[in-house]
């Protein structure tokens, strides 16, 4: 953790150039629908994990605010989004505001315990906020279905026009343009002065606060951005699979993504994508397998990446590359 | 008067089991500033080890518990020296995907041995029945924990204030550079702390396989209650542990007589309103 990991670029970039990211990922998605048009379902759900694992890479991979209950920021948003839809408004574009707003609220409201204490207590209280707010979802039957799930949301089509239809192409490309909006407004949103300053925050918190940064204020706001983002992805989630579950908000949901972003590599957009790329295509293949080889699996993968590949997938192609470049020359 | 009396008596032994377990915890974290969400492995591991014992040697159960927690502590020394102490200067993110790394291991472990249903661990004939205290009834069981959650505080106070190792844990604690510039060999002051620490919390696996029933969820299900009394409690005081687990017991055992489906919900509310008021926990200093 101790390089930085975001340098400034001083030159400026041209816009095909600042484009190009995202670009190449509308790329991938598209790849990604041709790949597996059988199961657009799967795909779909790839691409909002894919969201999901973004917005926790900027909260703990660039924050530095480690987080065991990101989940309750996804699950909140899908069961706002969800409820919405059933009681006012079929609109997907006003579903996901709506996500958003109540992951933020979620986020803000908790960043304020979160944010003033650390290491352990912290982590703890992302836990057993997560844990409370399931067990308000299990026991609150009228508004959320207790165990059953939400269910019966029905969405108006996308834009007026577009159905959600049965195989699942609209929702696909939908959560496809919402992943690459969200991907671009963060790459940038992490190279401003702001993400900057988040960086230097998750370095050394003393030294920022001597320099006159208003730590625990910037902290809330990446935290609430963060929420804001992990309810677009229980939103998305909920208007396309139109069902919400109790696993939404649970741990193993908190834990499952924090595999995907280490496994990826923390502190790069990249890494989440990969990291939700691979945990979820490996995951897909092996779910005949036994839970508990699973969860050996699962465990195991941490215990390397965190002993022995520290920076993840992309950390160890990076190094790859760059000791191939400099082989070359 | 009887409830009254049934939930103080749970409450009680319940609290002193998660005391006993939880004690290792606080001492990783005070001694170490190790956050070592895998310590519920080892509570999981003794109360299996002592079934398991029982079970395939029909050690008799004090045998089997003493060789449990025996066998726990020992296992512990080697994971400390060759595992933990790597991540010792890490960050908090290392320590806390590398122990939930080793949760994930354990359940997988436990469940493919044990499989997935729970696993009795037989009481012996004495401590089944229940004794009469004429205005009550109590099970002989939950006098035990009490009693053995007593004699662990009892023993855990003389030996941090009045034995070498006492002296040189709370040096640590204090400022580990220093101590070992004084000659303390602080790296052995946290193997044997971590090994007295996991020996502990595989004694309340076994006394408290009654309350906390073994099954391979058991580290991930009971994480958060035992994270909680530490945090509560405050990192290093073993009095503020002692008073967090009365406390957290206490409100989750009357909750779940007197509003059973509202349990959790009100030991998290109590959790979060006490951490709300005390960041640094009940006994604990602000850093």
């Amino acid at each position: 953790m101790e390089q930085v990991l975001v340098t400034p670029k001083p030159r400026r970039l041209s816009l095909a150039g600042s484009l190009l990211p995202e670009g190449f990922l509308l790329l991938a998605g598209l790849l990604l629908f041709y790949a597996m048009p059988e199961d657009l379902g799967f795909a779909t759900r790839i691409l909002i994990g894919g969201l999901f694992a973004l917005s926790l890479d900027l909260v703990l991979g660039y924050a530095g605010i480690v987080t065991l209950g990101h989940a309750a920021m996804f699950g909140v948003g899908a069961y706002a989004a969800g409820i919405f839809a059933i009681q006012v408004s079929g609109e997907p574009f006003l579903g996901l505001a709506v996500g958003a707003v109540a992951g933020a609220i979620v986020a803000a409201g908790s960043g304020v315990l979160v944010l003033r204490s650390h290491g352990l207590t912290s982590v703890m209280i992302t836990l057993a906020i997560a844990q409370l707010l399931a067990e308000v979802a299990s026991k609150w039957r009228s508004l959320t279905g207790g165990d059953d799930g939400l269910s019966g949301i029905a969405m108006s089509p996308l834009l007026g026009r577009f159905e959600f239809d049965f195989l699942g192409q609209t929702g696909f490309f939908y959560a496809l343009t919402v992943l690459v909006l969200s991907f671009a407004v963060l790459r940038r949103l992490v190279r401003s002065p702001f993400g900057l300053t988040c960086v230097g925050i998750r370095e050394d918190r003393e030294r920022m606060a001597a320099l006159g940064c208003r730590v625990n204020r910037h902290l809330t706001i990446v935290y609430a951005i963060g929420g804001a983002i992990a309810g677009i992805a229980g939103a998305l989630s909920a208007q396309i699979t139109q069902v919400v579950g109790l696993t939404s908000l649970g741990f193993a949901h908190s834990a499952e993504v924090l595999v995907m972003l280490v496994l990826g590599g923390t502190g790069r957009l990249w890494g989440a994508l990969a990291g939700t790329l691979v945990f979820m295509v490996v995951h897909h293949f092996a779910a005949a397998v036994d839970p508990f080889r699973w969860m050996f699996v699962i465990g195991a993968l941490l215990l390397v990446v965190v002993l022995f590949m520290r920076g993840g997938i992309t950390g160890a192609l990076l190094m790859v590359m760059r000791s191939h470049s400099r082989s070359v020359k | 008067m009887g409830l009254i009396a049934s939930i103080i008596i749970d409450s009680v032994a319940y609290g002193m089991v998660l005391f006993v377990i939880s004690i290792g915890l606080s001492i990783t974290l005070g001694l170490m500033g190790f956050v070592n969400l895998a310590h519920g492995v080892f509570a999981m591991a003794g109360g299996y080890g002592a079934a398991w014992l029982m079970r395939t040697y029909g050690w008799s159960y004090e045998l089997a518990a003493l060789a449990a927690v025996a066998l726990v502590a020992l296992l512990a020394w080697p994971l400390q020296r060759l595992l933990y102490s790597r991540l010792q200067d890490r960050s908090d993110l290392d320590q806390v995907l590398f122990t939930i790394g080793l949760v994930f291991v354990g359940i997988a472990g436990m469940g493919v041995m044990f499989g997935n249903a729970i696993t009795p661990l037989p009481l012996p004939e004495y401590l089944q029945g229940s004794v009469d205290l004429s205005f009550r009834v109590i099970p002989t069981q939950r006098i035990a924990a009490v009693v053995v959650g007593v004699l662990v505080l009892v023993a855990l106070m003389w030996l941090l204030e009045r034995t070498r190792f006492g002296i040189e844990t709370r040096a640590a604690v204090e400022d580990a550079d220093a101590a070992r510039a004084l000659g303390i060999r602080t790296a052995r002051v946290y193997v044997m702390g971590f090994s007295l620490g996991a020996g502990l919390a595989a004694l309340g696996g076994v006394i408290g396989a009654e309350l906390l029933p073994l099954e391979p969820y058991y580290p991930l299900k009971y994480l958060v209650v035992l994270l909680a009394v530490v945090a509560v409690g405050g990192v290093g005081s073993p009095l503020g542990l002692f008073a967090s687990a009365l406390l957290l017991g206490t409100v989750e055992t009357a909750a779940k007589y007197l509003v059973p489906s509202m349990s959790s919900i009100f030991f998290f509310a109590t959790m979060l309103a006490v951490l709300a008021w005390r960041p640094a926990g009940l006994f604990g200093r602000a850093h």
